[in-house]
């Protein structure tokens, strides 16, 4: 198998007595498309976050296509990209001027030619003079989805990418994601509450609660473990199981 | 440090100015009245007084320099509440863009829309008042050195406030110039102060600058030591500013504060 392009180990977030994320390891490989589940405040984001280097772990380890993050923080970040619904860019730049921050930022080589077929990838060449701002839910994040494809990342992070979008858009969307990501031959790592998405996009998913994983497997496989009906059913037992007084996990 | 991501922190703010003309009012306008204002009075004394003393150079020429100092200390402190302001600092901080090349970007920002208002200003002193900076001979430039560097700080020490205490803080930081003002003699000298007024007013470098402006005036030239002190205080609150600001940004990596930044954050 190919090395990984992220490396987590027992990675560990406190704040104080609380733990968001509580030992958690794992990895991406090449092509890969990971699901990262689980209930609200599981430590999804949180997990998302130390991986993006926004979020100083309080122990453990990330490793970004074999860089320690902890150590070389930009050289890591650089084979990153990430794309959430939750971080629009800014909506006073128009859709190319935000590409061509980004890009330089990234340091793009080819910058405007990049620019010109991430315009037509996504559809946006109609946009392209429009104020980010001025764009429907959609369209943002197509700009966002185009943003996190700028510079071929090695490890693409989506936080909830097709959060507040319709289900034709939605899906529009997952098709571009997962042909860029084919293209590229990028590793991502994929947040979302719609385990319909999830069980159509990811090869693997992880199942995360109280900041730790509870199952890791393909989505078909673990449903069949689980005695489940759907990956939703699955999603709503360990949901539920946070709620369990004596704090029992699945099985 | 990457000069390419300097120049894309620069960028976004040009295409913001360059996308909202509106932007530019506050350099240009707000300097105008100040100007205006201040050149009519100084005109005003100046006839008082049968022409004794050059009004025009000590207090049109104060307003300007003051004014100077706030422009370059706004112009960091605006470049960053843009991205306050539209809450951008996920989308730049989960980059390889690096606290100090985020830094660098907000202060050439702020030394290139400072030097729109300086320009605006002096065309109007000299063209309307008649303000002359050539009385103050070769001193000038250690004068505006230092009230450059001393803006720069201050700007430094606001956006780690507002990084810090959240974008409410915003409003802290406004009025630090007018706050500053009274301890550093712009119109008068530091002995008209009382004694604890005069030792903080020592320990701010613009006083040296204001200082030597009424120095050279009275005709007693410039005092190249104390312009060497107010070098040498400058230069340590620069550094002691983006060491504030360094430790508040580890602050907010370690709370996640950059990351879930938005009006709730302060506190």
């Amino acid at each position: 198998m190919t090395a990984p392009v992220l490396s987590v180990s027992n990675l560990r977030k406190a704040y104080g007595e609380f733990v968001a994320v509580d030992g958690v390891s794992f990895a991406v490989h090449p092509g890969e498309i990971v699901g990262l589940v689980g209930p609200n405040g599981a430590g999804k984001t949180t997990t998302i976050s130390m991986i993006l280097g926004v979020l100083d772990p309080s122990s453990g380890e990330v490793r970004i296509d074999g860089v320690d993050l902890g150590k070389q923080r930009a050289r890591a970040i650089a084979h990153t990209n990430f794309g959430t619904a939750y971080a629009p860019l800014p909506g006073n730049l128009t859709v190319e001027q935000n590409l061509q921050v980004f890009g330089l930022i990234y340091g793009v080589k080819d910058l405007k030619a990049r620019i010109e077929q991430l315009l037509a990838d996504y559809d946006l060449k109609d946009h392209r003079k429009t104020k980010a701002g001025l764009l429907s839910s959609g369209e943002q994040t197509r700009v966002t989805l185009a943003k996190a494809m700028l510079n071929h990342p090695k490890l693409l992070l989506l936080d909830e990418p097709t959060a507040s979008i319709d289900p034709a858009t939605a899906r529009d969307l997952r098709s571009r994601i997962v042909a860029s990501a084919e293209a590229d031959g990028c590793g991502v790592l994929w947040t979302s509450h719609n385990m319909y998405e999830v069980a159509e996009v990811c090869d693997r998913v992880l199942f995360l609660s109280r900041g730790k994983i509870l199952m890791d497997g393909e989505p078909e496989a673990l449903v069949r473990e689980h005695g489940a009906a759907s990956l939703e059913d699955l999603f709503v037992e360990v949901a539920h199981e946070k709620l369990h007084p004596n704090g029992g996990h699945a099985p | 440090m990457n000069l390419g991501r300097v120049f894309a922190v620069v960028l976004r703010q040009f295409y913001l100015l360059r996308g909202s003309p509106v932007r530019l009012l506050p350099m240009i306008a707000w300097v105008a009245i100040d100007i205006v204002l201040w050149g009519f009075l100084s005109r005003y004394l100046t006839q008082l007084t049968g022409e004794k003393f050059n009004f025009t150079a000590a207090l049109l020429g104060a307003v300007l320099l003051w004014d100077f100092l706030t422009r370059v200390m706004q112009g960091v402190t605006t470049a960053f509440f843009e991205d306050v302001w539209s809450r951008n600092f996920l989308n730049l901080f989960a980059t390889p863009l690096t606290v100090l090349e985020y830094l660098t970007g907000l202060v050439v920002t702020g030394v290139l829309t400072s030097l729109l208002g300086l320009v605006a200003m002096l065309t109007l002193a000299t063209t309307v008042f008649g303000l002359s900076f050539f009385v103050y001979g070769v001193a000038l430039i250690p004068f505006v050195c230092v009230l450059f560097l001393s803006g720069i700080t201050l700007g430094i020490l606001g956006t780690a406030i507002v990084l810090r205490f959240g974008p409410a803080s915003e409003w802290l930081i406004w009025p630090i110039p007018s706050v500053i003002s009274p301890f550093v003699g712009v119109f008068y000298p530091l002995s008209t102060l009382p004694l604890w007024m005069q030792a903080v007013g020592w320990a701010l470098p613009p006083s040296y600058v204001f200082d030597g402006m009424r120095r050279i005036l009275g005709g007693q030239g410039a005092d190249w030591g104390r312009l060497a002190v107010a070098a040498a205080l400058v230069v340590v609150y620069l550094v002691l500013a983006f060491l504030i600001f360094a430790r508040v940004y580890r602050f907010a990596m370690k709370t996640g504060l950059i990351a879930r930044y938005s009006a709730e954050t302060a506190g």
